[in-house]
């Protein structure tokens, strides 16, 4: 009597958990290879294909077409989502009057949501009547169209020059950059507050042994600073780079469908499977691209854990 | 002060406050845009223009039902994982930190269909439910249970304390800061979340407010002051709960940062 309530009792306190990450999460994750494996339209399952959506995936331009721009988006937004934190925290690190206020006005943008951010950098980036092109207008610039560029940046900066770039050379459009720069105004403050944990982490014996030494800012940054930081900078650029994969939100708020933004160079990957899944309910395609997705997220993952994880200097 | 700490200072603060300003400025813009061609009247005009009044109530309620579920979820699984020993608990607690690894649109999909199966797309329980465990607060309490002293579990069991009254009455009480995190990430999360309700739910009446702003923003596209009116009143709230616990939430956002 006493011995079967004692084995049992961790399952009932388990149990409403697990039901929960069963059905809605594991259930789905295995379903989800299943499913893309299978012909599977509005009207339910109807056969399994093998690898045929696969094989539609490969040679599907408009496919290809959001793999382009989300390297494009995940090169863009991650190395700068890096670099500017790193800097706002180094100037932050230590005594500073007015720090809390500081980490207050960067954070703000990392709670609020990111519809609202969207429709609102919307209207900034509105090309007649926007307030940025309205400073440009005023430091005697030429207005640009932001959100409905669809030319790229390089193409765009060297056309003056005469040179004519097309293809991949001429880089993300502007409608992209456009997102990238929303991207990383809004996720600023998370990274800097990452790496500010970071820093103070660093005993400030390091710097006072430098200072007396007579190192200068760069060379401070470099022999303590950097490698002392390794682990965060390892970690924030894991994070960086998963969470940019699943950009959808402010494309699809900013460059709303059909489409995928102008001339589709805002399609990035998860806006694409999302348009097959649920405006076309090409339900199996949409599953071989969510399994893509996985299978670069975790090779990604792994190739960085290789990479970066040996240079990761842990105390 | 040496001339040279003072120059530093100083240009410290030149720079933060150029970045302050970088981030600030569009809060600002969104706040004196809401105000032109009519003042506090584009307010209330977003508000009569799409039910908003409704959408706010659905993201109350999911916002409310979906942290409760979590806590109750979480500090239950949280507490055996934490203090029980049972066979293949080790496994268990693995393959649910596994499924933390695997972002949103990657289940989204197959999601939908178990969601249909079960008739639930456009109802509230595919809003609540499907978010009502939450790995990484289990992971959360978890590591933060285990802290607590096991002597103090065999002192309540000799005082007659059940395994429950010991989670309610002793292991909650002296998790209250870690319980404040959660709670609050749940807050953010589920209120900002739009994807999943974007899919999962079809008629206005159901729509939650991040999925009624984005229509919103697509049926108003050039009627920038209503526009800026509905995004400060569907994010104010967030914002006011930033401001009253700034610094619980910016620390629980950097100790999950660095939680290996």
């Amino acid at each position: 009597m006493k011995r079967w309530p004692r084995f049992l009792t961790p399952l009932y306190y388990i149990l409403p958990a697990f039901a929960v990450v069963i059905v809605f999460r594991i259930l789905p994750i295995l379903s989800s290879f299943a499913v893309s494996f299978s012909d599977y339209d509005i009207g339910g399952f109807r056969r399994f294909s093998g690898l045929y959506n696969f094989e539609r995936m490969l040679s599907d331009p408009r496919f290809w077409e959001s793999v382009a721009n989300t390297v494009y988006y995940v090169l863009g937004v991650v190395p700068l989502g890096i670099v500017l934190p790193l800097f706002l925290a180094v100037l932050l690190r230590g005594r500073l009057a007015g720090k809390a206020f500081y980490r207050t006005i960067y954070f703000l943008p990392v709670v609020t949501s990111s519809v609202a951010v969207s429709v609102v950098w919307t209207w900034l980036f509105n090309p007649d009547s926007g307030p940025v092109n309205g400073i440009i207008r005023m430091l005697g610039g030429q207005p640009l169209m932001w959100l409905r560029e669809p030319r790229g940046i390089f193409e765009m900066a060297f056309a003056p020059l005469g040179l004519n770039l097309d293809g991949m050379l001429a880089g993300p459009s502007l409608a992209l950059c456009s997102i990238m720069i929303v991207t990383i105004w809004k996720n600023i403050g998370y990274n800097t507050v990452l790496f500010l944990a970071g820093l103070e982490n660093i005993p400030g014996e390091y710097y006072e042994a430098a200072r007396l030494d007579g190192a200068g800012a760069w060379s401070t940054f470099r022999h303590i600073t950097w490698p002392l930081l390794s682990p965060t900078t390892y970690y924030v650029l894991i994070m960086s780079t998963i969470t940019a994969f699943q950009a959808f939100a402010l494309v699809y708020v900013m460059t709303p469908p059909p489409g995928g933004g102008p001339l589709g160079t805002t399609n990035l990957i998860v806006f694409y499977l999302y348009q097959k899944a649920f405006d076309r309910f090409d339900i199996g395609y949409a599953s071989a691209i969510s399994v893509f997705l996985f299978l670069v997220l975790l090779g990604l993952t792994i190739l960085q854990r290789r990479i970066a994880g040996r240079r990761v200097v842990y105390e | 002060m040496t001339a040279a700490t003072v120059t530093r200072t100083v240009s410290r603060h030149a720079l933060l406050l150029l970045g302050a300003v970088v981030m600030i400025l569009p809060f600002i813009w969104m706040l004196t845009t809401s105000m032109e061609q009519g003042g506090f009247r584009n307010y209330a005009e977003a508000w009569k223009e799409v039910p908003f009044g409704r959408y706010f109530l659905n993201t109350l309620l999911v916002t409310f039902l979906t942290v409760l579920g979590v806590v109750v979820t979480s500090s239950l699984a949280a507490y055996a994982f934490a203090t029980m020993r049972f066979r293949g608990s080790g496994f268990l607690f693995m393959l649910f930190l596994s499924t933390m690894m695997v972002p949103q649109p990657v289940y989204l999909v197959p999601s939908y269909i178990i969601l249909s199966k079960l008739h639930w797309i456009d109802t509230f329980a595919a809003l609540i439910i499907p978010w009502t465990a939450n790995v990484f607060s289990i992971f959360l309490l978890q590591q933060h249970f285990k802290t607590i002293p096991r002597s103090l579990y065999e002192a309540a069991l000799l005082d007659g304390c059940s395994t429950f009254g010991y989670l309610w009455r002793v292991v909650l009480p002296l998790s209250r800061s870690v319980l404040v995190t959660v709670i609050l990430f749940d807050v953010i999360s589920s209120w900002n979340s739009f994807m999943w309700p974007l899919v999962v739910t079809n008629s206005e009446s159901m729509r939650v407010l991040q999925v009624g702003l984005s229509y919103f923003n697509q049926e108003a596209a050039s009627n920038f002051p209503l526009l800026m009116a509905a995004s400060t009143f569907c994010t104010l709230p967030l914002l006011v709960l930033f401001v009253l616990a700034q610094r619980q939430i910016v620390s629980s956002y950097s100790r999950s940062g660095l939680k290996d």
